[in-house]
């Protein structure tokens, strides 16, 4: 912990109560949101730990909600998120689960689109607003959206890799991190890639042109 | 430009000529490679965030979610206005905005966590009280949270300040540490004497739990917030008159971060200890233990 900004200690600027507990919930869920793109039909959130028990003194609820809503964590929209929620038509719930073998802060986010499309991803706040991704479907992953990521959905397969890294390069992306997380060899797998700077759409064509990539999402700093 | 200690940002501002706020500004320009004017606009709309949360509930009351506090802030300012304030002008101000601040965070409302949102009203009820009380200009203010943000930065970089992780000394406490250098450094002070005060503040809360009722950010969070805020005052106006600290700024930090670890599980933030574990409280349906 060397690079710590002068506004992580004085801020985030926040809607209360709890930066890890309300912040934290809006900015994992706008994560979600992002990686989504398109538009939600429903939200689904089970709630772990001291998520599960806290939640509602803590408006974790109401939090997570605005942050699928696109919302900031300084919007005051997020007191009012379920009213909101119910004029725009979007359908939520919530759910407590007594698991506890995964951080006590984690929440998952099965999102439907009104296409049909789904994503699942299990987010955990980490304290004073930070967050970071563990999951997303069925795949343990790790980056925290403090970078520009791009996260490409793929085939484990050998030149995958070569061509991400190509095609940034190509669109002048200098990469900060990079990591492929997979469940097995040769089987679907996550290349998780962050750049200090914005990333281009034209790169995400390019890496889409691959055969083995299925699916390319991006989250701009 | 970048220190890791409190030892070497004081040799910095001794090479550089530098008060805390310009080294600690120098810093984050480098470090985000931005500009000063981005820097302070961010700063700016910090402050404006921290105005509206200490003068907001003083004049409409807010309540909190969880229904533990609410009015506190326009008690002590009615009773200010009266005359009958105990503590006088500087203190009471400070306290009556900083137990506002929680109040505006314990009902949803916006605040800057500072470092945390559980101790989010110390800063800004020591800046602005003393911007009352001595005129001074945003200007001022605003270098005062330049300093307040290197000291917190030291924190916790190299302590903590979760109270899950290092009870409410972390988060308090820190809070006090970092309006107490600001102070000192708004009034005139020097950097020497801005790390005294922090480290006044930080062994002042030494060992202070984290024991909220019920689990939520309102009691005793709120009053908390009151406590850090004189500290700081106290701190600052010895460390101005000239009175030094026994143990260096950098050893009061690991002596803070070691006390911390060193507490039970129950007094980090579990609401299962302290306050929390009264039967007055356990008899308030605390989500905690059911």
């Amino acid at each position: 912990m060397t690079g710590i900004s002068l506004f992580e200690v004085i801020g985030p600027n926040m809607v209360g109560p709890s930066s890890s507990h309300t912040a934290g919930a809006v900015s994992m869920a706008l994560l979600a949101q992002k990686m989504f793109q398109g538009a939600i039909e429903k939200v689904d959130f089970t709630l772990y730990g001291s998520f599960a028990k806290t939640y509602k003194g803590h408006g974790t609820d109401r939090a997570l909600l605005g942050g699928i809503m696109g919302y900031e964590t300084d919007d005051l929209r997020i007191r009012d998120s379920f009213a909101l929620a119910k004029r725009t038509g979007l359908k939520y719930s919530f759910s407590v689960s007594e698991e506890n073998d995964v951080h006590p802060n984690t929440a998952d986010i099965h999102i439907t689109g009104t296409d049909g499309k789904r994503l699942f991803v299990r987010g955990v706040s980490l304290g004073g607003g930070k967050v970071k991704i563990v999951r997303l479907n069925k795949i343990e992953v790790e980056f925290t959206g403090e970078y520009s990521t791009l996260i490409v959905s793929q085939t484990d397969r050998q030149g995958v890799a070569a061509h991400i890294t190509k095609s940034l390069s190509d669109h002048n992306v200098n990469i900060a991190f990079m990591r492929l997380f997979r469940e097995e060899k040769g089987a679907d797998a996550y290349t998780v890639v962050e750049s200090d700077e914005k990333i281009p759409e034209e790169a995400l064509e390019c890496i889409k042109a691959n055969p083995y990539v299925s699916d390319v999402m991006l989250v701009q700093v | 430009m970048d220190f890791r200690s409190g030892k070497e940002l004081l040799e910095l501002c001794v090479q550089e000529q530098l008060p805390i706020s310009q080294v600690m500004k120098l810093r984050e320009i480098e470090l985000q490679e931005t500009s000063e004017k981005e820097v302070n606009s961010k700063m700016k709309k910090a402050l404006n965030i921290m105005r509206n949360a200490a003068y907001d509930p003083i004049k409409n009351e807010v309540s909190s979610i969880g229904g533990l506090i609410g009015g506190e802030a326009k008690k002590l300012e009615n009773l200010r206005v009266e005359g009958k304030s105990l503590c006088g002008g500087a203190i009471s101000k400070a306290m009556a905005y900083a137990m506002a601040v929680l109040e505006v965070n314990a009902s949803m409302g916006v605040i800057v966590a500072a470092p945390t949102a559980g101790s989010s009203g110390v800063l800004p009820g020591v800046l602005l009280s003393l911007q009352e009380e001595y005129g001074l200009s945003d200007d001022q203010i605003l270098e005062g949270l330049y300093t307040a943000g290197a000291v917190g930065y030291l924190l916790m970089r190299n302590a903590s300040v979760s109270g899950a992780q290092a009870g409410c000394q972390a988060e308090v406490g820190s809070a006090a540490a970092m309006a107490a250098a600001a102070a000192v450094e708004m009034m005139g002070g020097t950097p020497d004497q801005a790390l005294s005060a922090a480290t006044g503040a930080i062994s002042n809360l030494l060992g202070l739990v984290c024991d909220p009722v019920r689990g939520l950010v309102e009691n005793p969070c709120q009053n908390r917030n009151a406590i850090g805020a004189a500290n700081a005052l106290i701190n600052a106006e010895q460390a101005l008159a000239g009175i030094t600290q026994l143990i260096p700024f950098d050893e009061m930090v690991q002596a803070m971060y070691h006390v911390g670890r060193s507490l039970p599980f129950e007094l980090r933030e579990s609401a299962l200890g302290g306050c929390a574990a009264t039967p007055t409280a356990c008899n308030m349906n605390c989500p905690s233990c059911t």
